[in-house]
């Protein structure tokens, strides 16, 4: 149950609808609390100045007659009150030493006659209400002192308002929210488009289609976008590959594969034993120049397979450059040519595919065995800062025509021939290139150097 | 539906028929309506039982799970009574109706009533209810009442300046001649007189003249009312219109003054420590749905078209506001100041 709800994927919508609601619900309360907290602050400050003026307006009406204090009530102070129009009121006006003069006997607070003014909270008639006492000072010749007017209302009105002000302060809270929720649906909804519009695009796309996708879209997705251009990238060098291998297979191999059956047909057909020997002699050799042919494709494609998917670490070419002696190959293709290893002491590191670079050097030393002359000496080390795996000969190596056509991928006159040097070479450049190198060939006084000229690489990456 | 039994029990009745714990004052009169077992609302009021009859009869008919005891009091008692058993939190009346609406103002303000809302009570204006615990029940104008047979209709007085100028006139034909409620005596009349000098400074004028003109001021409606039937009084000053009617007295005819008329709402009130709060607010429903305010104005109690009546302005019609405001009518010594004042003018007033 539980995984099934994993397994559903969350819309982002409702994720952000989510976010919003609980922030509104935090910020609901937080803005409820401060604004009954104001509300009441505001309706105690509004509501207390009618208490003062209703009170003063009661002192006011005071007048000494005959050496007797006499309240003349003023209704307009019961209109200002009446302004919290369902508050219950309580006044009283007393004289020196506490005595009730008019009005209702509600006790005022010590502090507050001690003082003759000030608010305070009491109850009247069992309901909570705020009062406030007001001083009227007489100095008559029959008549000196104090007197305290004391006005109090119960709370219904500043209720009413502090829950009003909060009301609106949620309304408005509310609809900040919702405007919030509609604006984060629009902004997620016009984020979202190019996601869309990359999805039709691909749904639209031929499937042989691999060029790059639009990348006119926001930077958080162009990372994605990137990454999807550079996958096709890869993908469409490894069809290509394959496409070139399975055209070139077929053009390569269709010559010699003919011509080995006119001759095994010449040979079926020859009455003559010592030329039948000599014939299928021949067929011999040219089956196995096919395989080596074979080979050298089979490798090639694994290569670029391999340079593009395998993971790359760091190597020692001297390593590659002893492997590829101690695998003694040498000894068929050309037995009695002399083979020798020139490393240093200190590593030669590259970041590289290790498959990929010993099929690349077997095939120079293939090459140099076939097709150059004397001694060949394999070796590899650091020059002008850069890795290098290289293989001599002491022949003056191909002329300067074969050279510039060599290592192509394709070379057909090598094919045809049932030889590969230019494959072999074409391998050793697909994998410098490959790697960020390049393959060098350079005929020189002592003889003809191939180098496979790679970036160094540091020890420990 | 006459079920209802009418007991008239006079002022003499001896007590012990209804346990009385705060005083020993006892009601003018009791009766009882609906049937006999069923919970009785007891009802205080300051209204004769005859006028409200029509109401409660009707009010108990159509709810006949209710009884009412109608017990009909004097303002001051009915106002001393429900004070002493708030103060003191034991339960007494379900409902009160007075006339005295500045009594019933205090007691609210004191915290001795409950609130009731509905949907007849919200349609009230707001001069006719406090606070959803005091409601204007009816609609009751204080007029002039004259004398048909004994003054001629060109004196008829249609407002308080024609009045005026009948207590100044030379001939002092309505000297001694003209009533109006004495303030001491009458709650109603005292109430009458407050608002009175707080609407226009006519009153100042009125009073000099009720002075000068030896005018009598005298206690209740009725006998005012009967003393210009009889011709003792050729005019008589702010005596509630629905009396004028009731009383059905000859030869009395009335004026809504045509410079203001104040308008008198009865109060209605449901005590905090009522017993039958429910019924008490049913019987409050019914008295201010259409059909109630139909049978009180049959009862001469809801007056209608003051402005038309009055044959004036619009403004005539001032209604009595059920306010905060009438507390200063409640000050002491607001009180004693404009008694002393009033004393001032009737120095012999003690009507009789």
């Amino acid at each position: 149950m539980v995984e099934a709800v994993h397994a559903t994927p969350r819309s982002l919508r409702l994720r952000v609808a989510m976010g919003v609601l609980s922030l509104l619900s935090v910020g609901g309360i937080v803005v409820a609390l401060a604004s009954f907290a104001y509300g009441r602050q505001a309706a105690r400050e509004a509501y207390d100045r009618l208490l003062v003026g209703a009170a003063n307006d009661i002192a006011e009406a005071i007048a000494v007659i005959d050496g007797v204090p006499v309240v003349d009530l003023p209704v307009s102070a019961f209109d200002l009150l009446a302004l919290a129009p369902d508050d219950r009121i309580s006044y009283s006006v007393r004289g020196p030493g506490g005595v009730l003069l008019t009005g209702y006997d509600q006790p005022v607070p010590g502090s507050i006659s001690a003082a003759g003014q000030g608010f305070f909270d009491s109850t009247f008639g069992g309901e909570r209400a705020r009062f406030v006492t007001v001083p009227r000072r007489f100095a008559e010749r029959d008549f000196s002192g104090t007197l305290l007017v004391t006005v109090g209302q119960t709370l219904n009105a500043r209720n009413a308002m502090a829950l009003g002000l909060t009301r609106d302060a949620l309304v408005v809270a509310g609809l900040a929210g919702l405007a919030l929720l509609g604006f984060a649906f629009w902004v997620i909804d016009r984020a979202m488009r190019p996601l869309s519009d990359i999805a039709r695009d691909l749904a639209g796309r031929d499937p042989h289609d691999l060029t790059p996708m639009d990348t006119a879209v926001p930077a958080e997705m162009a990372v994605m976008v990137a990454a999807m251009n550079g996958f096709m990238r890869r993908l469409e060098r490894q069809i290509t590959a394959m496409r070139n291998l399975i055209s070139d297979t077929a053009h390569q191999l269709r010559t010699p594969v003919a011509a080995l059956r006119v001759q095994a047909e010449l040979a079926a057909e020859e009455p003559d034993p010592a030329k039948t020997r000599q014939m299928l002699d021949r067929i011999a050799g040219r089956s196995r120049s096919l395989g080596d042919l074979l080979d050298q494709m089979l490798s090639r494609a694994l290569v670029i397979h391999r340079t593009d998917s395998a993971r790359r670490v760091v190597l020692d070419l001297r390593d590659i450059a002893l492997e590829v002696i101690e695998r003694r190959d040498h000894e068929l293709v050309a037995p009695g040519r002399e083979v020798v290893l020139q490393i240093g002491d200190a590593p030669v590191l590259v970041l590289a595919d290790e498959l990929s670079l010993s099929e690349a050097a077997k095939n120079l030393l293939g090459n140099a065995l076939r097709h150059g002359a004397g001694r060949v000496q394999v070796g590899a080390g650091v020059e002008a800062g850069q890795a290098v795996l290289w293989v001599r000969d002491a022949g003056p190596g191909p002329d300067a025509q074969t050279l510039a056509r060599i290592g192509q991928r394709f070379e057909r006159n090598a094919a045809s021939r049932g030889q590969s040097a230019g494959l072999g070479l074409s391998i050793a450049r697909a994998v410098a290139d490959a790697f960020g190198g390049r393959l060098a060939l350079e005929p020189g006084a002592d003889g003809f150097r191939a180098a496979l000229i790679l970036p160094q690489a540091e020890a420990g990456t | 539906m006459r079920l209802w039994h009418l007991l008239v029990i006079a002022m003499l009745r001896v007590g012990g028929a209804i346990a009385q714990p705060v005083d020993t004052a006892l009601p003018e009169a009791v009766a009882q309506f609906g049937p006999a077992d069923a919970p009785a609302l007891l009802l205080r009021s300051t209204t004769d039982i005859a006028v409200l009859e029509p109401a409660i009869t009707a009010f108990v008919g159509a709810n006949p799970g209710v009884a009412v005891t109608y017990e009909q009091w004097g303002s001051n008692a009915l106002y001393d009574r429900a004070r002493a058993e708030c103060m003191a939190g034991t339960g007494g009346a379900d409902a009160l109706f007075s006339s005295a609406v500045d009594q019933l103002v205090e007691l609210v303000n004191l915290g001795c009533a409950q609130p009731h809302r509905s949907a007849t009570t919200s349609a009230l204006p707001a001069a006719r209810r406090w606070r959803d615990e005091l409601w204007g029940v009816t609609r009751e104008p204080a007029v002039i009442v004259y004398n048909t047979r004994l003054v001629p209709p060109g004196d008829v007085p249609t407002s308080r300046f024609d009045l005026l100028d009948l207590l100044r006139r030379a001939d002092q034909r309505y000297a001694g001649r003209v009533a109006t409620y004495d303030v001491e005596a009458s709650g109603l009349g005292y109430l009458f007189a407050f608002v009175d000098s707080l609407e226009a400074t006519t009153f100042g004028a009125l009073l000099e003249g009720f002075g000068r003109s030896g005018a009598i001021a005298t206690c209740c409606s009725a006998e005012i009312i009967q003393g210009v039937s009889q011709g003792r009084y050729l005019i008589a000053y702010n005596v509630l219109g629905s009396y004028a009617d009731s009383a059905a007295a000859p030869d009395v005819a009335r004026v809504w003054p045509a410079d203001y008329t104040l308008v008198l709402s009865r109060g209605y009130m449901i005590p905090r420590a009522a017993a039958h709060p429910v019924a008490a607010a049913a019987l409050l429903d019914f008295l201010l749905s259409t059909q109630g305010q139909a049978i009180l104005a049959a009862s001469g109690l809801v007056a209608e078209g003051g402005a038309a009546q009055a044959g004036a302005h619009d403004t005539s019609a001032r209604p009595i506001r059920i306010a905060p405001a009438l507390l200063v009518a409640r000050d002491q010594q607001k009180r004693a100041q404009f008694i002393r004042r009033w004393r001032e003018t009737f120095p012999n007033g003690q009507g009789g």
